[in-house]
C-alpha cells in the first residue's frame, strides 16, 4: 500500500500493480471456474437429502445479493471521491461498503448456521460438501475484501491515505467488484437455476 | 557500455541474502536451492533402478519404493524443473528486457522463500515418521506424482504421507502463482524503450507463455487438492464413489493442470536453446516469428489435450477420438519450432561450445520423445502403453531429454554472465557425452521393458516376466549411474570455475541480446543507463542500440536495491500454516495466520523503492 515514489515508465501504459492485479483476477477465475464445474457435476448426484430444493432459502439470498450489489455501488463511489480528493465522502463510502460487506457475512452465517440445523453439513451428501466449499470459498473471499477496506479506512482516518492513492483504491475496487461479481455466477448457478 | 558510475558495492552476510530483492541474488538462491533438490531427486531416481537393477530385488521394501518414486517425480517436477526454470528466469529475463529489476521485487523473493519452505515442507515427510509414531522413512508422500483420488483418500491411505503431499504442494503453488503474476507483468511492462513485443528475444516470450500457463493451471490443481484436503480432513466424499463422488473428477482436476504442467516445464528450456543456437550458429533464430507464435499456439493448445492422459478409464468414442485429435495437432507447432532450429543451424557459423551440444541435444532427445508423444496420442496404441515403461520413457525423453538438457545449455550459456566466469569447456563436453549417452542406456530400453509388458511403479518383478526384461533393466540402471557420473562432472565444472574460470568479460559468446551489452557479473542496478531498442538483435544490428538515459539525469542514476526481510516473514507463515492440519493442531494455525498477517501488513507499510 505504500505509494510507490515513481511509477516506472511502463511499456503498456498501465501501472504495473493494475496489470498484476487484473492478471490475479484471471487466475481467480480458474480457481472459482473449477468450483462451479464441480458443484454443476455433482448436482442431483446426492444420494441422500437434504436437496438443494429443500433448503436453499431464496428470498433471503436474494437480499444479501442485493447487499452484495450496493456495496459495488458504494465502492465506485468511494474510489471516485478518493480520485476527486474528497476524504471525507472517500471514508464514508469506504465504510459503507465494508459494513455491507459485513452485512453479507453475516447473513452468511446465519445461512450455514440454519442449514447445519436442518441437518445439512460438509460430510452429509455431494451436496452440502460442494455448496459449503464453493460459498465459504467465496465467502473468505469477500472476508478478506473487508479486512482489505477496513485498512483503506484506517488510514484514511489517519490521514494516510489520499487522492495520491487512488490506486490502491482502484484496486481494492477491482477486487470487490470481481468478489461481486462471483458471487452473482454463484447465486445463479445454485440458487436461481436449480 | 562502460560504467559511468562508480559501480556501488554489494552488501554482503548472510543478512543481505535472507532480505535480498535483486532478481539476480534470487535468481542464484533458485538455481542453487533447485540444483539441490534434483539432486535429492537424483539419488531417490538411482535407489529405484538399484532396486530394479536384477529381478526380485531386494534393496527397499514396497512401501520405501512408493515413496521412493513419488519422492522422485513430485521433487523433479516441482522443486527442481520449474525452479530451475525460475532460475534462469529471474536472472536473465530482467536483462534481456532491459530493465532494473523485476516488477515486484519483494514478491519475488517471496515466491523463493516459499518455494524453499515448500520444498523442505514436502522433504521433512522423510525425517518425520518419529513424530507420527512411525519409523524414520515411513510417511514420505506415497501416492504417486499424480495422486490418483481415491487411493489418495483417508480410509486407503490413513498415514500422513499423502498430507505432506497435499499441503506442501499446495504451497508451492502460491509461490509458482505470485512469480507467475510477477513475471507477467515485468516482461509486458518493464521493457527498455523501443523493445517492441516482436523484438523480446524467443526467451522472454517463452517466459512470458509459461507464466500464463502457470496461473491458470495452478488454481485448477489448487483445487483438486483442496478438495481431496476436505475429503480427508473434514470428511467429505468429492472422491468417494459411496457416497456418489467419483475419483474421475480427481483426474480431471488434476490433468487439466498437468498436461499444461508440461508445457511450463518445456517452454522455458525451447526458450533457452532459442537463445543458444542462434548465438554459435552466428545467424538469427530462422522464423523469429512463427516460432513465437508456436509457443503461444501451443501454449492454448496445452489446455485442450489433458484427457489423453485418461484414455484407459473409458471416456467413450467420441472425447477419446477429439482428444486424439488435439494431441496430434499440437505436435504440430512443436514439429514447426524443431525445424526452425534445424534450419538456424543450417549454412550457419556452427562454434561446437558445450552450450551448443545441449542445444542440438536437446532437439534430438526431444524428437525422440515428442515421436512416443505421438504414438500415445492413438488411444489403441496408448492402451497397450498405459501404466507401461513405455510411459516412463517418454516422459524422461521429454522432461530429461529436453528441459534437462535445454537447463544445461542455458547454464553453459549463462553461467559466464552470472559469475563472470566462464565453465570449462572441457569438462563440459565429457559432461555432455556421459550425460547423452547415460541418458540414453537409462532411458531407451524402456520403451522395450514396456513394451515387453512391464507396469511401471512396481517395486520388483520376476526373471519369468519376459525375455532379456533383466539385462534391459541392469542396462537402464547403468546408464543411470552414468547419469550420476556426468553430474559429478558438472558439480566440479562449477566448482572449479569459482577460482580457475577464464574471465567472461561483458560479452565471451557475441551474443545478440542486451544482456551482453553489461559487465560480467552485472552490478546491482544491471544498467548504467537504461538502452532504447532499435532492433530484435541489438548486439549484431548495424543500428547499434543507443545507450541514452531516461529521463532526466537524476532519474537515472543507479538504483540500487534496497531489501526487505518480510517477504521470507509472511512466506514462513505458510509452512506453519501447512503443519496445523498435518499434526492436528489448532494453535499452529493461529500462529501461521498470524505470521502471514503481520507479514503482509508489514509489507504493505514498508517503504520500499521498486
Amino acid at each position: 500500500m505504500t505509494h510507490a515514489a515513481a511509477e516506472h515508465h511502463t511499456s503498456m501504459g498501465v501501472p504495473s500493480r493494475k496489470m498484476a492485479f487484473w492478471a490475479f483476477i484471471g487466475s481467480e477465475c480458474l480457481l472459482f471456474g473449477s468450483l462451479i464445474s464441480t458443484y454443476l457435476v455433482y448436482k442431483g448426484r446426492s444420494v441422500v437429502g437434504p436437496y438443494p430444493h429443500e433448503i436453499l432459502n431464496i428470498p433471503l439470498t436474494s437480499f444479501s445479493t442485493f447487499d452484495l450489489l450496493m456495496s459495488s455501488l458504494m465502492m465506485v463511489l468511494a474510489l471516485a471521491a478518493v480520485q476527486r480528493g474528497d476524504m471525507k465522502w472517500g471514508k464514508i463510502w469506504l465504510l459503507s461498503t465494508a459494513l455491507l460487506g459485513i452485512v453479507f457475512l453475516g447473513m452468511q452465517t446465519y445461512e450455514f448456521t440454519s442449514f447445519v440445523r436442518e441437518g445439512l453439513t460438509l460430510q452429509t451428501n455431494l451436496f452440502g460438501a460442494t455448496f459449503f466449499v464453493l460459498t465459504g470459498t467465496h465467502g473468505a473471499h469477500v472476508t478478506v475484501g473487508v479486512i482489505w477496506l477496513l485498512t483503506l479506512f484506517f488510514r484514511a482516518l489517519q490521514g494516510k491515505l489520499g487522492p495520491e492513492h487512488a490506486l490502491t483504491v482502484e484496486i481494492s475496487g477491482l477486487y470487490w467488484h470481481f468478489v461481486d461479481v462471483v458471487w452473482i455466477v454463484i447465486f445463479t448457478v445454485v440458487y436461481l437455476i436449480q | 557500455m562502460s560504467a559511468v558510475h562508480a559501480p556501488a558495492a554489494p552488501a554482503t552476510g548472510w543478512k543481505s541474502w535472507i532480505t535480498t530483492t535483486d532478481h539476480k541474488r534470487i535468481g542464484m538462491l533458485y538455481f542453487f536451492t533447485a540444483f539441490g533438490f534434483f539432486l535429492i531427486g537424483g539419488i531417490e531416481a538411482l535407489m529405484i533402478r538399484l532396486q530394479l537393477a536384477q529381478p526380485d530385488g531386494r534393496l527397499v521394501s514396497a512401501d520405501t519404493y512408493n515413496q521412493l518414486f513419488t519422492m522422485h517425480g513430485t521433487t523433479m517436477v516441482f522443486l527442481a524443473l520449474m525452479p530451475l526454470s525460475a532460475a534462469f528466469f529471474n536472472y536473465i529475463i530482467p536483462l534481456q528486457i532491459g530493465a532494473r529489476d523485476v516488477a515486484f521485487p519483494r514478491l519475488n523473493a517471496f515466491s523463493y522463500w516459499v518455494f524453499l519452505l515448500g520444498g523442505l515442507f514436502i522433504n521433512a515427510s522423510w525425517f518425520a515418521g518419529p513424530l507420527f509414531h512411525a519409523g524414520h522413512l515411513n510417511v514420505a508422500p506415497n501416492g504417486g506424482w499424480f495422486g490418483y483420488a481415491n487411493l489418495t483418500e483417508r480410509q486407503y491411505s490413513p498415514g500422513p504421507n499423502i498430507d505432506f503431499w497435499l499441503l506442501g504442494l499446495q504451497v508451492l503453488g502460491i509461490a509458482s502463482l505470485a512469480a507467475g503474476f510477477n513475471f507477467i507483468v515485468t516482461i509486458l511492462n518493464m521493457r527498455a524503450p523501443g523493445m517492441r513485443m516482436m523484438r523480446l528475444p524467443v526467451f522472454s516470450w517463452m517466459t512470458l507463455v509459461t507464466q500464463f500457463l502457470v496461473i491458470t493451471a495452478f488454481p485448477v490443481i489448487t483445487v483438486a487438492l483442496v478438495l481431496l484436503m476436505f475429503d480427508r480432513f473434514f470428511g467429505t466424499h468429492f472422491y468417494l464413489p459411496a457416497a456418489g463422488g467419483d475419483p474421475l473428477l480427481w483426474q480431471h482436476l488434476f490433468w487439466l493442470f498437468g498436461h499444461p504442467e508440461v508445457y511450463i516445464l518445456i517452454l522455458p528450456a525451447m526458450g533457452i536453446i532459442s537463445e543458444v543456437l542462434p548465438t554459435f550458429a552466428r545467424k538469427p533464430l530462422f522464423g523469429y516469428t512463427v516460432v513465437v507464435y508456436s509457443g503461444v499456439l501451443i501454449g492454448f493448445m496445452g489446455w485442450g489435450v489433458w484427457s489423453h492422459h485418461m484414455f484407459s478409464v473409458g471416456l467413450g468414442p467420441i472425447a477419446d477420438s477429439v482428444f486424439s485429435g488435439t494431441t496430434m495437432l499440437i505436435a504440430v507447432p512443436t514439429g514447426v519450432k524443431i525445424f526452425n532450429w534445424i534450419a538456424t543451424l543450417w549454412g550457419g557459423q556452427i562454434r561446437g561450445t558445450t552450450a551448443l551440444h545441449f542445444a542440438v541435444g536437446f532437439i534430438a532427445m526431444f524428437v525422440i520423445g515428442g515421436l512416443s508423444g505421438v504414438m500415445h496420442a492413438s488411444p489403441p496404441a496408448d492402451l497397450q502403453q498405459t501404466d507401461t515403461y513405455f510411459v516412463v520413457a517418454h516422459i524422461h525423453y521429454v522432461l530429461f531429454g529436453g528441459t534437462i538438457l535445454g537447463l544445461f545449455a542455458g547454464t553453459y550459456y549463462w553461467w559466464p554472465k552470472m559469475t563472470g566466469r566462464l565453465l570449462s569447456e572441457t569438462l563440459g563436453k565429457w559432461h555432455f557425452w556421459l550425460i547423452i549417452i547415460g541418458m540414453n542406456l537409462a532411458f531407451f530400453p524402456m520403451h522395450f521393458i514396456g513394451l515387453l509388458g512391464m507396469p511401471r511403479r512396481i517395486y520388483t518383478y520376476s526373471r519369468d516376466l519376459g525375455p532379456g526384461i533383466a539385462t534391459l533393466n541392469l542396462v537402464s540402471t547403468v546408464g543411470a549411474f552414468l547419469i550420476a557420473v556426468a553430474l559429478l562432472v558438472f558439480i566440479w565444472n562449477l566448482w572449479r570455475t569459482r577460482t580457475h574460470g577464464q574471465p567472461a568479460g561483458d560479452d565471451p559468446w557475441g551474443g545478440a541480446t542486451l544482456e551482453w551489452t553489461i559487465p560480467s557479473p552485472p552490478p546491482p542496478y544491471n544498467f548504467d543507463f537504461i538502452p532504447t531498442v532499435v532492433s530484435r538483435l541489438p548486439r549484431w544490428s548495424t543500428t547499434q542500440m543507443r545507450a541514452i538515459p531516461e529521463g532526466s539525469p537524476e532519474e537515472s542514476l543507479p538504483h540500487v536495491p534496497s531489501g526487505s526481510i518480510w517477504p521470507l516473514v509472511t512466506a514462513l507463515g505458510l509452512p506453519v500454516l501447512a503443519c496445523a492440519p498435518l499434526t492436528h493442531t489448532l494453535w499452529l494455525a493461529f500462529v501461521g495466520a498470524g505470521l502471514l498477517f503481520f507479514g503482509i501488513y508489514r509489507w504493505a507499510f514498508e517503504p520500499f523503492e521498486v
